[in-house]
C-alpha cells in the first residue's frame, strides 16, 4: 500500500505529535487497569492498538477524549497539556470541551443517535457545536454520506440500516466535524463478517487522506496494511510497539508472539 | 328509565365538565413540574437528594388518594403553623386543597414515568453525544430529551386518563366537578341510575377524546423519526 504522504513511522522526520500520554495512569477503585502508559501519535500517522481482551485498549482511547477521567499522568493534545498528574478534579471541563470538538470518534456499537435520520446524525454536530449553517452542515453530510456509500440513505433512520451501513455513517458523523484526530474502538468487532470488508475500505480510505488515527483493532491483517505504527497492550501497559513490518514479523516479547499466534 | 330526568340532568352534569377538566389538566401540568424535579433529584446520585425523592414517592403510592385529599383538607387547618401561613386562604378552600392533593398525587407517578424515560435513553447514545463536545442542557435538550419522551408520552398518556377519573374524588370535600353534580341530582331526583349512567357517559367521552388527543401527539412524533425504532 502506498501513502500519498510521507508516513513517519516514531521519531523519525519533522512530524508533530497530535496526541501524546506520558505516564498515564487509570484505576477503577482499587484495579489498576492503566499503569503508567507512555504514547503517541503523531500528525498523519495511522497507530492501531492491539491486545487481548480486557488488557486496556478501550479505556485507555477513551481517557484520551475523557470519557474516562485518567487518575494520573498527563494528556498532550497539539501540544497543549490537559492532565497535570496530581491536580484535584484533574483537566478542566473547558480544555476538555475543545479536545472533543477537535476529534471524532467511531465506536464498537455505532452508537447513532437513534431519534435522528441518517443525514442528522452526520449534520447536527457541525451545526450545534461548531456552528456551521444548517444549509452547509447538510451539503457537507451529503458529500460525506457519498463518499462512504450511503447517499441514498440519507433521510433513513438508524434502526432501518444494517451494522456496516451504521458503522459507515459512524464514520461520516466523526469525519463531519473535520477532526484533527480519529479514533477507532473495534470499528468492526460487532458487524456479521461479510459487512467488515466495507467498513475497512472506508477506514483504509481515511489513511490514505493523510488522517491521524488510533484504531483499536483485532484485524491484524488490517493493521499491518494500514497502521504506520503498531501497539500491543498487555495488563494496562505498552508491552512492545514498533512498525507493523517488524514487530507483527518479529515479535521481541513472548508475550506478543503468544497473541499473534492466538489470532492466527 | 326516566327519559325526563335524563334531559334535565344531562345539561345539568355537563356544565360541571369544565371543573372535572381543570382539575384535572391544571394536576396533571403542576405535577408534571414537580414529577421533573423529583426525577431528577432520584437520578442526581446525590444521595439525601435522591433518598427524599423516593421517601415522597413511596408514601405518595402507598397511601390512597382519598386519604390524602383528606388529609390536606381536614389536616392541614390543625397546625399552628399552616393557619399563620400566608398559604391559609388558599389551604382553606376545598378547591385549593384538591388540587394541591392532584399535584403532589400525580406527580409521584409521573416521576417514576419520567425517570423511566430518562433512563431509556441508551448509554451509548449519550457517550457519543459527549465524545463530540455536547454537553449539559444542550446535551439534555438535543439528545436525551426527544428521546425520552418518545417512552414516555404513552405512560404519561395513561396517567392523565387515570387522574381524570380520580378527579371525582373531589366530590367528596364539596367540589361540584361531575361526580359532585351527579351526587346532587341523584338525591334530588331519586333517580340514581339515570343520573349515574349520564355521568358515566360523559366520563367516557372524557377518557376517549383524552386518548384520541394523545394518540395524534405519539402519531406526529412517530412519523417525525420512529417512536417504534430503538436501538
Ligand atoms: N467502568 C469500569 N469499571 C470497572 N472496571 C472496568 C470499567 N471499564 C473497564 N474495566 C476493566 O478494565 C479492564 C480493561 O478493560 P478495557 O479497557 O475495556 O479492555 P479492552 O478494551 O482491551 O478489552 C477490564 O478488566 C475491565 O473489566
Ligand atoms: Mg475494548
Amino acid at each position: 500500500m502506498t501513502h500519498p504522504l510521507p508516513r513517519p513511522v516514531d521519531g523519525a522526520g519533522a512530524a508533530l505529535p497530535t496526541i501524546e500520554t506520558r505516564d498515564l495512569r487509570k484505576n477503577f477503585g482499587a484495579v489498576e487497569v492503566l499503569k503508567s502508559v507512555s504514547f503517541r501519535a503523531c500528525e498523519h500517522q495511522v497507530v492501531s492498538i492491539i491486545g487481548a481482551s480486557g488488557s486496556g485498549k478501550s479505556t485507555f482511547l477513551r481517557c484520551l477524549n475523557f470519557l474516562e477521567q485518567p487518575s494520573g499522568g498527563e494528556i498532550r493534545f497539539k501540544g497543549e497539556s490537559l492532565h497535570i498528574d496530581g491536580a484535584k478534579g484533574g483537566a478542566r471541563q473547558r480544555d476538555i470541551e475543545r479536545l472533543r470538538r477537535r476529534t471524532g470518534m467511531v465506536f464498537q456499537q455505532f452508537n447513532l443517535w437513534s431519534h435522528w435520520t441518517v443525514l442528522e446524525n452526520v449534520a447536527k454536530v457541525p451545526m450545534h457545536v461548531h456552528g456551521v449553517s444548517k444549509g452547509l452542515a447538510e451539503k457537507r453530510a451529503i458529500e460525506l454520506l457519498a463518499k462512504v456509500g450511503l447517499a441514498g440513505k440519507k433521510d433513513a433512520y438508524p434502526s432501518a440500516l444494517s451494522g456496516g451501513q451504521q458503522q459507515r455513517v459512524a464514520i461520516a458523523r466523526a469525519l463531519a466535524v473535520d477532526p484533527e484526530l480519529l479514533l477507532f474502538d473495534e470499528p468492526t468487532s460487532a458487524l456479521d463478517p461479510e459487512l467488515v470488508g466495507e467498513v475497512l475500505t472506508v477506514i483504509r480510505s481515511l489513511a490514505m487522506e493523510g488522517r491521524t488515527m488510533i484504531v483499536v483493532t483485532h484485524e491484524m491483517g488490517f493493521a499491518r496494511e494500514v497502521s504506520d505504527k503498531v501497539v500491543f497492550f498487555h495488563n494496562g501497559r505498552i508491552e512492545e510497539e514498533g512498525a507493523p513490518g517488524e514487530i507483527l514479523k518479529r515479535p521481541q516479547s513472548p508475550r506478543l508472539g503468544t497473541f499473534l499466534s492466538s489470532t492466527r | 328509565m326516566r327519559w325526563d330526568v335524563v334531559a334535565t340532568a344531562f345539561p345539568a352534569l355537563l356544565s360541571a365538565v369544565p371543573m372535572t377538566l381543570q382539575l384535572a389538566f391544571i394536576a396533571v401540568a403542576a405535577g408534571f413540574f414537580l414529577a421533573v424535579l423529583l426525577a431528577v433529584a432520584r437520578l442526581s446520585g446525590i444521595r439525601g437528594l435522591s433518598g427524599l425523592a423516593y421517601a415522597y414517592v413511596y408514601v405518595i403510592r402507598g397511601t390512597p388518594l382519598l386519604l390524602q385529599i383528606f388529609f390536606i383538607y381536614y389536616g392541614a387547618g390543625q397546625f399552628d403553623a399552616v393557619r399563620a401561613s400566608p398559604f391559609w386562604p388558599i389551604l382553606r378552600e376545598a378547591y385549593w386543597c384538591a388540587l394541591l392533593a392532584l399535584s403532589l398525587n400525580t406527580a409521584a407517578y409521573g416521576s417514576e414515568i419520567i425517570r423511566g424515560g430518562l433512563m431509556s435513553v441508551p448509554k451509548g447514545q449519550i457517550e457519543a453525544a459527549r465524545a463530540f463536545g455536547l454537553s449539559g442542557m444542550r446535551l439534555f435538550r438535543l439528545i436525551v430529551f426527544p428521546q425520552a419522551l418518545r417512552v414516555m408520552l404513552p405512560a404519561y398518556g395513561n396517567e392523565l386518563i387515570l387522574l381524570l377519573k380520580a378527579t371525582s374524588l373531589a366530590s367528596t370535600i364539596t367540589i361540584i366537578d361531575v361526580t359532585g353534580m351527579a351526587r346532587t341530582l341523584a338525591s334530588q331526583t331519586y333517580a340514581p341510575v339515570e343520573v349515574f349512567v349520564c355521568a358515566g357517559v360523559i366520563y367516557l367521552a372524557l377518557t376517549t377524546l383524552s386518548t384520541l388527543a394523545v394518540q395524534s401527539v405519539e402519531g406526529r412524533l412517530r412519523r417525525r423519526g420512529g417512536l417504534a425504532l430503538q436501538g
